[in-house]
């Protein structure tokens, strides 16, 4: 089976293209990229599937390394089958899913439940992170070898901070041994008890409790000092603040082994945005000042953080519509990431076309060791098509399960058009195939 | 004049003028009280509801004080007696009275925000009642109704708030309407019961009263909760009243005309000595009566009176 993608811009940062290009795709991998005037006659036949992708944007398939899908436990807030199918029309073609499900992903059962119900109802793939500890408790260190050979990508306790710094540090080294990324939930869960929204003139002004910003930064400072005295691999989930931003980056100059992402609610929504009580403004790290958007896109721009992830949260209405401090932290992501990325960075100038798409694929695969993330020949034809002038009003016709989203009412511009997996397209026009 | 909006949530969205028009309309109520009938008309054949989630005497008393003497129909649901206790969502509460078409909602919660939602899904007038630290508005509005009777004015006065000003929505309130007001707003507590940057919203922050006792109009004292010693945000009831305590001695150095206020209930020994609270520096029984006064006004100017009448 052949499929050829027809004169789009190719931008794909691992190799450093950024042209008008074919892409000839045969039996799921990438065969061929080149210009019209280098395929040759028998490349492309009658029984070709053409995608024409003038006008538009082909990149290596959308990975998104920070994905709850709440399956096992939550199928009420989303399952496999619907995260995936959200992804996809996000324009995802692999997502990483969050051990902390309801049991949570601690043993091989856990890891071959993921895997197995992914194959069989998922139309993206699927890489599971492991927890760090037995149950997230922080207690007790998980199989994480076993659950290593059974497939994980990566180990974390994200939802939760591994508060005891000791376990920590065996986690990191211990991880070595697998060359497995240790994903750090940065909070300090004495500091940040009780708070809703982050602390300062907001919090004061709303009578709602913080969260300050050192709650994340006392986490993030100890963390790096363990990888550097484990060497093991330390990436930072859902940074935040300036503080953040800046200790990263010391510590990348000192050669810590130590990468993190951001989400892309943290550039697009600030503390202000919780004026008026609306829970879909609540989050954990909390949204942060406008200050911190600022440091958050430098750190984007030089390369401090190095991938944008959505941390998509689902979570019913009945979680949602409530008082504010009563109801749950998280937001829904995967549908909105690429339009606020190209809304809010590339059309402001915080990051090139091809550096926002490295954070979205490369840096995320380089992260967790996938063979993803470029249109290398021979690899995975996964691959993302993305209208760079569309220009939509978020509704409320998420394919996900939840519907809580701050960012519904907005008109963004940049969707993605079509997802191929391994060849196959799951999505065209923001539907399913 | 009229006041903007349908809804009292906070000092916070009311100007200068609302709060000269709601404190102007609750002096001849207040004279009402003298009479042998207390009993006016405006509200007849209007439902107020009283919605408290939070126990409250005096809050909850003087509100049905002053629906009833504005002839309102009056309903009480307490949290205790309510579907709050089998899990009803609020939002579902809120479509329960719309559906009985109230005409007001007085809400109470222990959460901020809480009359918000009610007011983003239900056409009744909603007024706050307190809710979490955020805002006590017709607390904040009687304070200032008190000031303003017993000085004669709030602009260029000096008042301030002692004692747990982080967990105090009647602290959030009186800071918003008196620096409206002009007058001058310094809050006084211990450091770790100041709520980050209340310095942006126009106040200053000191941690010693004696600094400033000398310059003061007026000062409102503060109830302080036992259970915030357990937080750890501070060491002792007794240490707390040695250093923030309203006591005769710590008066002595006061303006002859310093007025004392509290919201109450009072802890009578702790934030506030009895000498203080009985003297005549106190307006404490009269912030009740005016309580009532204010209530009303704000009540007929949300029904949509002004000097003339209810007109819809």
């Amino acid at each position: 089976m052949k499929l050829v993608i027809r004169n789009g811009r190719v931008v794909d940062p691992k190799n450093g293209i950024d042209k008008r290009l074919d892409i000839l795709v045969e039996n799921g991998k990438i065969v061929k990229i080149g210009e019209p005037t280098q395929f040759r006659p028998g490349d492309v036949t009658r029984s070709t599937v053409t995608i024409d992708a003038t006008g538009k944007m082909a990149t290596p398939g959308l990975i998104d390394m920070h994905t709850h899908l709440r399956e096992p436990g939550r199928e009420d807030e989303e399952t496999i089958a619907s995260g995936t199918r959200a992804a996809a029309r996000g324009g995802f073609t692999s997502i990483c899913c969050m051990p902390n499900t309801q049991p949570v992903i601690d043993s091989v059962s856990g890891v071959k439940f993921i895997l197995t119900t992914a194959a069989q109802e998922g139309v993206v793939n699927v890489y599971p992170i492991g927890s760090i500890t037995k149950g997230q408790k922080g207690e007790e260190l998980a199989e994480i070898g076993k659950m290593r050979i059974a497939g994980i990508v990566g180990i974390s306790d994200d939802g939760k901070p591994v508060m005891n710094a000791q376990i920590m540090r065996r986690a990191l080294e211990y991880a070595k041994m697998f060359n497995l990324t240790v994903i750090s939930h940065c909070e300090d869960l004495n500091l940040s008890l009780g708070g809703v929204m982050n602390e300062g003139f907001i919090s004061t002004v709303l009578g709602l409790q913080g969260i300050p910003k050192q709650a994340e930064e006392i986490m993030v400072a100890r963390d790096i000092a363990l990888a550097e005295l484990t060497g093991g691999k330390l990436h930072l989930a859902h940074i935040t603040t300036r503080g953040s931003v800046d200790l990263i980056r010391q510590a990348k100059k000192k050669r810590i082994r130590v990468t993190c992402e951001t989400a892309p609610h943290y550039f697009s929504l600030s503390e202000e945005d919780v004026q008026g009580y609306n829970t879909n403004t609540k989050i954990n790290p909390p949204l942060r000042t406008k200050d911190d958007i600022k440091a958050l896109c430098e750190g984007l721009a030089d390369g401090t953080i190095d991938c944008i992830a959505s941390d998509h949260a689902p979570h019913l209405d009945v979680e949602k519509d409530l008082e504010y401090n009563m109801a749950s932290f998280g937001i829904i992501g995967l549908e909105t990431v690429v339009p606020l990325v190209l809304t809010n960075l590339v059309r402001k100038k915080i990051l090139g076309l091809s550096e926002a798409i490295a954070k979205l694929t490369v840096n995320p695969a380089d992260i967790l060791g996938l063979e993803k993330g470029s249109l290398s020949i021979g690899s995975d034809a996964d691959l993302t098509i993305i209208d760079l002038e569309l220009k939509k009003k978020i509704g409320k016709e998420f394919i996900s399960q939840s519907k809580n989203s701050p960012f519904i009412g907005e008109e963004l511009s940049g969707f993605p058009v079509a997802t191929i997996v391994a060849g196959k397209v799951v999505m065209e026009d923001g539907k399913l195939v | 004049m009229q006041l903007r909006h349908k809804d009292l949530l906070g000092l916070e969205y009311l100007d200068k003028e609302e709060i000269n028009l709601i404190l102007e309309t609750a002096r001849p109520f207040k004279d009402l009280f003298t009479r042998s009938v207390k009993k006016v008309p405006p509200l007849r054949g209007k439902t107020v509801v009283l919605l408290f989630y939070e126990p409250s005497t005096r809050t909850r008393t003087s509100f049905e004080l002053a629906a009833k003497r504005l002839s309102a129909d009056v309903l009480n649901i307490s949290a205790s007696t309510s579907s709050v206790a089998k899990g009803e969502s609020l939002i579902d509460t809120a479509k329960t009275l719309e559906a009985m078409k109230a005409d007001f909602v007085v809400i109470r919660h222990s959460m901020a925000g809480a009359p918000h939602i009610l007011a983003s899904k239900i056409g009744a007038s909603i007024v706050n009642a307190g809710d979490g630290t955020h805002e006590h508005p017709t607390q904040g509005l009687l304070d200032m109704f008190t000031i303003w009777e017993r000085k004669g004015k709030l602009s260029g006065l000096k008042v301030a708030i002692v004692g747990d000003i982080l967990h105090s929505r009647v602290a959030r309130s009186n800071i918003w309407g008196l620096n409206k007001m002009g007058a001058k707003v310094y809050v006084v507590g211990p450091a770790t019961l100041i709520p980050p940057r209340i310095e942006d919203m126009g106040v200053r922050v000191y941690y010693d009263l004696d600094d400033i006792i000398g310059e003061l109009d007026v000062i409102n004292v503060l109830r302080i909760q036992i259970e915030r010693q357990k937080e750890n945000l501070f060491p002792s009831l007794r240490e707390y009243n040695e250093i923030f305590g309203i006591t005769e001695e710590r008066l002595k150095r006061a303006k002859e005309d310093l007025l004392v206020m509290h919201p109450g209930p009072m802890n009578r020994g702790i934030e506030i000595s009895s000498s203080v609270a009985d003297s005549s520096r106190s307006a404490i029984t009269e912030q009740v009566t005016n309580g009532v006064a204010v209530r009303m006004a704000v009540l007929y100017l949300l029904a949509g009176g002004d000097s003339r009448g209810v007109r819809k």
